[in-house]
């Protein structure tokens, strides 16, 4: 009884502030475009190696921080604000992309033929060496990431979304559009497919399979770079640690969606940030107030859970029937 | 056909689709006791998919088989039905690569053995004996398909058609009233090819009746009692190896279906 | 055939003199060993000495799962922490409970190896990666809760954690504080090395026993070729639970044993990290070998002390000033000796058997 109560309550409660829930949305869907560019890296380089790239989300990190140092060093040289932070964008994706290359020379492609754990452990290996090496250079605090634009926002309904959640979300689905389109529509592309079916089969067609895996490896990493501006960009802070847990949960999308399929990973990260929002601001509510918002993190694992035991291949990835 | 007292597996109308593709339809044989069987058609015309529904790694959509007195619907998990008897072996080996060739076979073992955690912890009398039984076992196994290596070498190093011939000692490990060979002689030289036949008729004789899927047709005619021919799914042919040689839809389906164009 | 059987048969008398040799010389150094650790280096150092026991466990346990099943489990650590709250729950001042350390710890151990049932049942139809995921979301699930289980009940103290846990006691003989035995002084950390040792022994006889048996070879059936191995006969499902089961209970054992040698526990012992430090003992020791994994786990407790320790000392004897700072250094070092050792020995430090067996082999095979 008293469980039914609580939960009309809560539903009236949930009608009545529809402008809380649409700016819910709104987060959920600046938060998931994030996921979805940092779940592309993960997707491609596992859909080409089969590998879980652990040092992905220090990519993204790495990515954030060379774009403040940037920042902060052109801050006040009287270039436009726009200038700065497309000089800062470029830097950090040119380091970025460089970073993922030399990642996948030194530790991945000697161990290609590798048991299949070897890769897991030097990844991690890379993710703690990267780490180390912000926190030595950037220091431990956090840092304010610096207002790039004016503080203007739209209001809708009740909800507010800034200038700049506007740029990312537009900004976000811009270069995925652009990567489906070089995926599905270049020669490049057409190589990465085919090495991702079957490297052999693509080098007997005369497809050089190691420059198609550096080239994924840079476009994921310049992807993460400029998922690290925005995340920064949105929260204003930057942090030698942001990469892992923001590393963790884009790989959680990648699953979610249906790991290796490009659609998948940008679906399970809106979906993702969207789960995140919604159920950070309702979990309260529908648990009659036994949980609280920081369930956040537990919210949308559950969800993975519930979706892999239904849907063992992730959302959108193929039913790979056992061969026999 | 008339009643046949002797037949060890009746299968019956078995059905499976992949999508829109039909991979059996309507497909009843029966195998007898004793017997070698083979299984023959083009590529592409549904043999291995009906080895795995028999084996329980995939499900049919339709139909049932009678296997000695129970009946499947042919839905069950491989593991119940390679304990009731039926045990296979695959059209790209499968063998556990890295662990040795005695290994292999004792996993075969595993069916009919009992030893659980207290057994493997205390290593009490029974355990021990059984330990030492499956080794014998399998060491006679290897022996008996002919394997002369040394028994701690891994799998993935033996020679192509040794790698077949364990395959067969693992799956007669278990067991088996009927053995399924999935291709046993794809990729063998024809010595290889004669000694496996050999092994198949030894195999037979001592009680095992053998189900085989084969593309060396002198190989199948030389061997099996009876042959059954699928094509696109269906079943066109069954009988005696000249019968079935002599059949004008088994030629045509074999030389490019030219019958069926009219 | 007469090859076939040698392997069934005893060593010649010779070797087995000297592995009983062997086996004393081990057992007298072991048992030396918090006493010369604590003389050379100083106390701190048996405390590692401790923990490496624990992370021996830890990786052991692992190891059934990884390396013997080949089922990445990303989440392990919660079953440490499962076995580490129910002793903390149960002996401490929180519930004012204060249960004997002996109905304690196997209550720990068994609500581990449910868990662990639990969690796989569901997820074990998943493949590898996918595997590997989702229990990396069990193991955060767990630490969420055990963070913010402190209201509107307050059962786990969340973030602050349980303190003033008792210490590890078997009727009036403490583990906590110094004892006197046969004359001898046994400060509280030489007491629990013996405990841990105790229990990492017992540990390393189930992993062997459980290696060479049919349940063993069934994991490795499973892990080399799922789909063969059910083709088998192997009730691979029921098998699979069987290796999460067993991992879970060391799991929860080694758990047990750290809340009450701390006397403390928080959220913050059982996060994302230390499952992958176990995992890393596991596959940098060398996966599947028992002997590699405890090297591993030798290896991962000593070495980021070891840098801690060095990393200072040295630059100031090289340099005459500290440009890094040590803790820095030592986690510099430590993943570049992760990546390191990986592409020197991408099958670990000390590989399994089944590997040394497969290059005498192919020594020998005239077609390799």
């Amino acid at each position: 009884m008293a469980c039914r109560f609580l939960f009309a309550q809560s539903f009236f409660q949930f009608v009545k502030t529809l402008d809380i829930l649409l700016q819910q949305i709104i987060n959920g869907l600046v938060q998931g475009s994030v996921y979805s560019m940092v779940a592309l890296g993960y997707t491609m380089v596992y859909g080409i190696l089969g590998l879980i790239n652990f040092a992905h989300g220090e990519i993204v990190m790495i990515g954030a921080m060379v774009a403040l140092s940037v920042i902060q060093l052109l801050t006040g040289s009287g270039l436009p604000i726009f200038f700065i932070l497309l000089i800062s964008l470029m830097i950090s994706m040119l380091v970025c992309m460089t970073l993922g290359y030399s990642m996948e020379r030194i530790a991945y492609r000697p161990l290609r033929n590798a048991p299949r754990l070897a890769p897991l452990i030097t990844a991690i290996g890379l993710s703690i060496v990267l780490q180390t090496l912000a926190m030595m250079f950037w220091g431990r605090e956090y840092h304010s990431f610096p207002l790039l634009f004016t503080n203007s926002s739209v209001h809708i309904a009740g909800a507010v979304i800034t200038e700049v959640q506007i740029i990312i979300i537009v900004v976000a689905m811009a270069m995925m559009g652009g990567l489906l389109m070089l995926v599905h529509h270049t020669r490049l592309g057409r190589a990465m497919r085919a090495v991702a079916e079957s490297p052999s089969a693509a080098a007997l067609m005369g497809v050089n399979s190691n420059n198609v895996i550096s080239t994924t490896f840079m476009l994921g990493a310049g992807l993460a770079a400029v998922a690290g501006i925005m995340i920064s960009a949105n929260y204003g802070i930057a942090h030698y640690l942001m990469g892992s847990l923001l590393g963790l949960k884009a790989f959680t999308a990648a699953v979610l969606g249906g790991i290796g399929n490009l659609r998948g990973a940008m679906l399970g990260g809106l979906l993702l940030g969207l789960i995140e929002s919604l159920g950070a601001g309702y979990i309260g509510d529908l648990s009659g107030g036994f949980l609280g918002s920081h369930y956040q993190d537990v919210f949308a694992f559950f969800v993975l859970i519930a979706v892999l035991i239904f849907r063992p291949s992730g959302l959108l990835g193929e039913r790979v029937a056992e061969r026999a | 056909m008339t009643h046949q007292p002797n037949a060890l597996l009746k299968i019956s109308g078995i059905e499976k689709h992949f999508g829109g593709l039909a991979a059996l339809s309507d497909v009843s044989l029966h195998i007898q006791a004793g017997e070698i069987y083979g299984l023959i058609g083009p590529n592409g015309a549904g043999k291995t998919t009906l080895f795995n529904i028999l084996t329980g790694l995939y499900q049919a959509d339709g139909g049932k088989f009678l296997f000695g007195d129970i009946e499947y619907d042919g839905r069950s998990k491989p593991h119940l039905l390679a304990r009731a008897g039926i045990a296979r072996t695959f059209q790209n080996i499968r063998l556990f690569a890295n662990m040795s060739i005695l290994e292999n076979v004792m996993v075969g073992c595993h069916v009919h053995t009992h030893t659980g955690i207290w057994g493997a912890l205390t290593r009490h009398k029974n355990a021990r004996a059984e330990e030492q039984q499956i080794a014998h076992r399998a060491a006679k196994l290897l022996d008996y398909v002919g394997i002369t290596r040394a028994p701690h070498m891994l799998a993935k190093n033996l020679s192509y058609g040794e790698q077949r011939r364990l395959e067969i000692a693992r799956a007669l490990a278990t067991n088996p009233k009927l053995l399924a060979l999935d291709e046993p002689a794809a990729g063998m030289n024809a010595t290889e090819t004669d000694s496996l036949k050999t092994l198949l008729q030894t195999i037979r004789s001592n009680g095992v009746t053998v189900l085989l899927i084969e593309h060396d047709v002198k190989l199948v005619m030389g061997l099996c009692d009876r042959i059954a021919v699928l094509d696109y799914g269906k079943k066109i042919a069954e009988g005696m190896p000249q019968e079935v040689r002599n059949n004008p839809a088994v030629i045509a389906a074999y030389l490019g279906g030219d019958s069926r164009v009219e | 055939m007469r090859n076939a059987l040698n392997i069934i048969k005893h060593h010649a008398p010779n070797e087995k003199r000297m592995a009983w040799l062997a086996f004393a010389a081990l057992t007298l150094i072991l048992l030396a060993l918090p006493f010369a650790v604590d003389d050379l280096f100083g106390r701190g150092w048996v405390r590692v000495l401790d923990f490496a026991l624990l992370y021996i466990m830890l990786a052991l346990g692992l190891n059934i799962v990884v390396g013997y099943a080949g089922l990445l489990d990303l989440g392990y650590v919660a079953f440490f922490a499962v076995g580490a709250y129910c002793y903390a729950l149960l002996g401490s001042p929180q519930f004012g409970i204060h249960l004997p350390f002996w109905i304690v710890l196997p209550l720990g151990a068994l609500l581990a190896c449910i868990f662990g049932v639990l969690l796989g049942a569901p997820t074990l139809r998943l493949r590898g990666d996918y595997l590997a995921i989702v229990t990396l979301g069990f193991g955060e699930i767990i630490r969420i809760f055990l963070n913010n289980l402190n209201a509107p009940i307050n059962i786990t103290n969340g973030p602050q954690g349980i303190s003033m846990i008792d210490a590890i006691h078997v009727g009036g003989f403490s583990l906590g504080r110094t004892q006197e035995i046969f004359g001898i002084t046994f400060p509280s950390v030489h007491l629990h090395y013996y405990l841990f040792l105790i229990f990492t022994l017992l540990v390393i006889f189930v992993s062997i026993r459980l290696q060479d048996s049919r349940i063993g070879r069934a994991w490795a059936a499973i892990r080399e070729d799922e789909v063969a191995a059910s083709a088998m006969g192997i009730n691979t499902r029921n098998i699979k639970l069987l290796a999460f089961a067993m991992g879970a209970t060391f799991g929860g054992l080694a758990g047990g044993l750290f809340a009450g040698f701390q006397g403390f526990v928080s959220p913050e012992s059982f996060g994302l990290t230390e499952s992958i430090m176990i995992l890393c003992m596991v596959v940098l020791g060398g996966m599947g070998n028992i002997g590699g994994v405890v090297l591993g786990g030798i290896l991962l407790v000593v070495i980021p002390e070891l840098t801690r320790h060095l990393a200072g000392t040295a630059q100031q004897a090289l340099l005459g000033k500290t440009v890094i700072d040590p803790e820095s250094l030592r986690m510099l070092m430590f993943g570049l000796a992760l990546i390191l050792i990986m592409l020197w020995r991408p099958a670990g430090l000390w590989p399994s058997s089944q590997r040394r067996r497969e290059l005498t082999s192919s020594a020998s095979s005239p077609n390799a």
